[in-house]
């Protein structure tokens, strides 16, 4: 935006750079939008239009998911087992909260209470930071069980106690529960045919989500910068909002990826 | 009456003073590579895809050169699928995709509903600069390694080839966003920027067809963005989701890329249609005929387009339900575009019609877009398809919508517009004689190309038996004069450019908004506040003689933007 209130009001006499006398505009007023209004409503329409394609672009993912999901069901059924429930549990608990912080500060940024504002928004990021932060445990987790994607998957089943455990179903649990660092014994008799498919979509799919996570913070960190600067104010509010808009997508996104993923029955 | 459109001499009239525009507001390298503009990003974009046509061009007469005898005439097999594949990936994510809405619709949108600018300024920028980047991508594709999957890199060929797909696939995923930001951007202006008096029905139809355009952009073009994504994953690492070694499906690639790649055929069709509805209304001298039925059917070809993918799969090994109903729903997608057809031969009947270039291009639009219409029913048909697909059938229908319809209707845009653009005439005899070499050199060139697929020719080899080789020399010959034809074209705009007569603000006595601002706009588009207007009500300009262009009939000439032209001498 050209911070210069360079925009000449519909009634005035235009002069021949279109600039006309300086009004009691915001500083933010761009030079081509008549009013604040009308800049607010272009950025929020822009706003929804740019989550529209962000859901198309996702849904390709979900459609991928769908397809395996019905014709191979057994491997869902199997794989997921290798996800860690409670993890994931705890991150949704961390995106929701994350959701409300945001939320917190887009009031706050309507309401001009700038502390406020400041506040909510670093909690908000770490909430995404912590976010991150399970997601690399049980990426590096699966990364070690060799829990990878179908052209890498080779399970190493010493690794993968805790998650058997936690889940105690009888035939895979079996097979490596008595085991010791010397045993190498990495085939799983149980396993379907293909398995790695799963692992692909699943890290399709969260890996996705997690750039999604990180394009989020990025753009957190600079409405918190703006904050701090003290840019936001109940006449100005215009991409705390937007990027709020943004991050309750992001958040949405999981809230669908937790059941598909980790709750398969 | 057609006294203002016969006036081939050019060069002798130049305004004494050039008044303050986009293109004389402001100098230097950085007043354009970092201008926000909305004029000047268009011409960015228009020289772009213009050099992207050019070296699309290239590629095509080399494919017809290699074609003029069976086997190897200019160069092997290889460098064949080479070139082919670069032909149509540029062609179409480079030149076709853009060319419309980006150049010319970027310079019109706001104008037309008489903005200063298009909602978000600075991402217009971002789009110009990220098509920039794709087309890099790509050309960089074409140096390491090339790409010889066809434009369409279907798996599992695209996955197990040693040419560069992935950098190719980067490019034209960076392609796709700046298509995805420069529809987002045009829906919000039309949404938000409009003049309170602007209702959605007194919107030009070129604008309609933005709009709709537009919305298939958003929908549709990030579907093709995680496509390439995971044909990335696929190459890079190996996921398996295309694999059927790994318990992929490559079939699973078709679907994902033709949900993208046929609604973008309408990305590249229906901004022509609009196009050609503003020309076959000013040119005819009449009230565009059947105004909500244009409207609507672009509207209604936007989404029908998003379901009718699978008539590319017909022989993939869909199931026969599908196909059926593919089938089926392609038929329904010809309605609308007949709609259209229709009410632009209404709106012709009884109008007294200039043939003026615009106009040529926009009656060979209506012609050959047809060709290419009907013989898609063809195509549809099942049986039919079975005996067609892959061959040089299919080539002849697209290049009759995309390059008889597309191109043609562009180039009629362009015609028609460029005296706004960049204030300049050009001859009118020779712009006619363009477009005439055009119009016939392209039917020569792919008509028979009808003839060789249902002769079973099929496509994309660099081989064939000889009883081919006739239709094959016809094609080659065709090819070369519309080249020609097409510098001819190129010859009379560079021509303009150095020694056009200077255009009058209005030069056709068309209502729409843009023609009622000087030609080029000034910078924010009109120095005075936009008049209101009906787009289609021509009876409100007349002709002055001291403009040498319409004006408005209750508008006093002082106020018109071309009054300091008025003190010159007649020119008509
Ligand atoms: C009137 C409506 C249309 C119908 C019913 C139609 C139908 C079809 C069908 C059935 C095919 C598949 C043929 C095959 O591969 O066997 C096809 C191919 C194609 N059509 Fe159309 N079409 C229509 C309009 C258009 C338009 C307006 C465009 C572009 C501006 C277009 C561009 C293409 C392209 C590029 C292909 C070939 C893609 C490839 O395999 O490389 N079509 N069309
Ligand atoms: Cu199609």
């Amino acid at each position: 935006m050209t911070h210069t209130p360079v925009h000449p009001a519909p009634a005035a006499q235009p002069d021949q750079h279109g600039h006309a006398e300086e009004h009691h505009h915001s500083p933010f007023l761009a030079h081509h939008f008549e009013s604040s209004e009308q800049q607010f409503d272009s950025g929020k329409l822009g706003m929804w239009l740019f989550l529209v394609t962000e859901i198309m672009f996702f849904s390709g993912l979900f459609c991928a998911y769908a397809v395996y999901r019905s014709s191979h069901p057994e491997i869902f059924i199997y794989a997921h087992k290798f996800l860690d429930t409670n993890l994931g549990a705890i991150n949704t608990v961390v995106l929701l909260v994350s959701s409300l912080t945001m939320a917190l500060a887009v009031r706050a940024a309507q309401m001009s209470q700038r502390k406020a504002l400041i506040i909510n928004l670093i909690l908000t990021l770490i909430c995404a930071g912590g976010f991150l932060g399970i997601k690399y445990v049980e990426y590096s987790h699966k990364w070690h069980a060799g829990l990878l994607w179908a052209g890498q998957f080779h399970p190493d089943f010493s690794h993968l106690e805790g998650a058997h455990q936690e889940h105690g179903e009888p035939a895979s649990a079996e097979s490596s529960h008595g085991h010791t660092e010397s045993s190498h014994d990495t085939t799983d008799p149980s396993a379907p045919r293909n398995a790695g498919i799963f692992f692909s979509i699943y890290f399709c799919l969260t890996g996705l989500h997690g750039i999604h996570i990180l394009a989020g913070m990025g753009a957190i960190i600079w409405i918190l910068v703006r904050s701090i600067r003290g840019d936001f104010s109940a006449d100005y509010y215009g991409p705390v909002d937007f990027v709020g808009l943004y991050w309750h997508l992001v958040d949405l996104v999981w809230i669908y990826l937790f059941p598909l993923l980790y709750l398969i029955h | 009456m057609s006294v203002a459109y016969d006036e081939p001499e050019v060069g002798e009239l130049l305004a004494p003073v050039p008044s303050e525009n986009y293109l004389n507001c402001s100098h230097g390298f950085w007043s354009w590579a970092a201008t926000v503009d909305h004029k000047r990003i268009s011409i960015m974009y228009l020289v772009s895809v213009l050099s992207a046509f050019l070296l699309g061009g290239i590629l095509a007469l080399m494919i017809r050169m290699e074609l003029w005898t069976p086997g190897r005439t200019i160069m092997d097999h290889d460098t064949y699928n080479h070139t082919f594949t670069l032909h149509g990936a540029v062609m179409t994510f480079l030149f076709i995709i853009p060319s419309i809405p980006a150049a010319l619709g970027n310079f019109l949108l706001p104008v037309m509903i008489g903005a200063k600018d298009v909602a978000f300024p600075r991402m217009n920028l971002g789009s110009y600069y990220l098509w920039l980047g794709g087309a890099l991508f790509l050309l960089a594709a074409i140096v390491l390694g090339g790409l010889d999957t066809g434009w369409t890199f279907y798996t599992p060929y695209s996955t197990t080839t040693n040419s560069s797909v992935i950098t190719a696939s980067m490019g034209v995923f960076i392609l796709g966003f700046s298509s995805i930001f420069t529809g987002l951007n045009f829906i919000v202006t039309m949404h938000t920027m409009r003049p309170p008096w602007m209702t959605w029905f007194k919107l030009p139809l070129f604008l309609w067809a933005i709009y709709a355009t537009s919305i298939i952009q958003v929908l549709a073009t990030p579907v093709l963005g995680i496509t390439l994504m995971l044909l990335i994953a696929e190459r890079a690492l190996g996921i398996g989701i295309f694999d059927p070694k790994l318990g992929g499906d490559p079939v699973l690639f078709q679907h994902f890329f033709w949900f993208y790649s046929h609604p973008a055929v309408y990305i590249m069709i229906l901004p022509a249609m609009g196009v050609i509805s503003e020309l076959i209304a000013v040119f005819s001298r009449k009230p565009i005929f059947g105004y909500r039925f244009i409207a609507y059917s672009s509207l209604a070809i936007a989404l029908l387009g998003f379901l009718v993918w699978g008539h590319h799969m017909f022989t993939s090994g869909q199931s026969r339900i599908s196909a059926i109903v593919f089938s089926a729903l392609t038929f329904t997608v010809s309605i609308p575009s007949a709609i259209k057809v229709f009410n632009w031969l209404a709106t012709m009947y009884r109008g007294s019609i200039l043939l003026v270039t615009p106009m040529c291009y926009a009656l060979s639009f209506i012609f050959l877009f047809t060709i290419g219409g009907l013989t898609g029913l063809f195509l549809g048909a099942l049986a039919v398809d079975v005996h067609l697909h892959d061959t040089y059938f299919v080539v002849a229908h697209f290049h009759y919508v995309m390059m008889g319809g597309t191109l043609v209707a562009f180039l009629g845009g362009l015609f028609y517009w460029w005296p706004k653009m960049t204030g300049r005439m050009y001859s009118e005899t020779w712009g006619r004689i363009g477009c005439l070499g055009v119009f016939v050199a392209f039917n020569l060139t792919f008509f028979p190309q009808f003839i060789m697929g249902s002769r079973g020719m099929p496509r994309r080899y660099y081989n064939y038996p000889p009883q081919f080789q006739f239709y094959h020399q016809m094609s080659t010959v065709g090819s070369f004069l519309l080249g020609l034809s097409l510098c001819v074209v190129a010859g009379v705009l560079i021509h303009s450019l150095l020694r056009g007569r200077k255009a009058p603000a209005n030069p056709w006595g068309a209502a729409t908004l843009e023609w009622q601002t000087s030609s080029p706009p000034p910078l924010y588009n009109f120095d005075t506040d936009p008049v209101e207007v009906d787009p289609y009500d021509l009876e409100s300009q007349v002709f002055d003689p001291l403009l040498g262009g319409y004006r408005l009939r209750e508008f006093p000439a002082r106020n018109h933007p071309d009054h300091d032209l008025a003190s010159e001498p007649a020119r008509v």
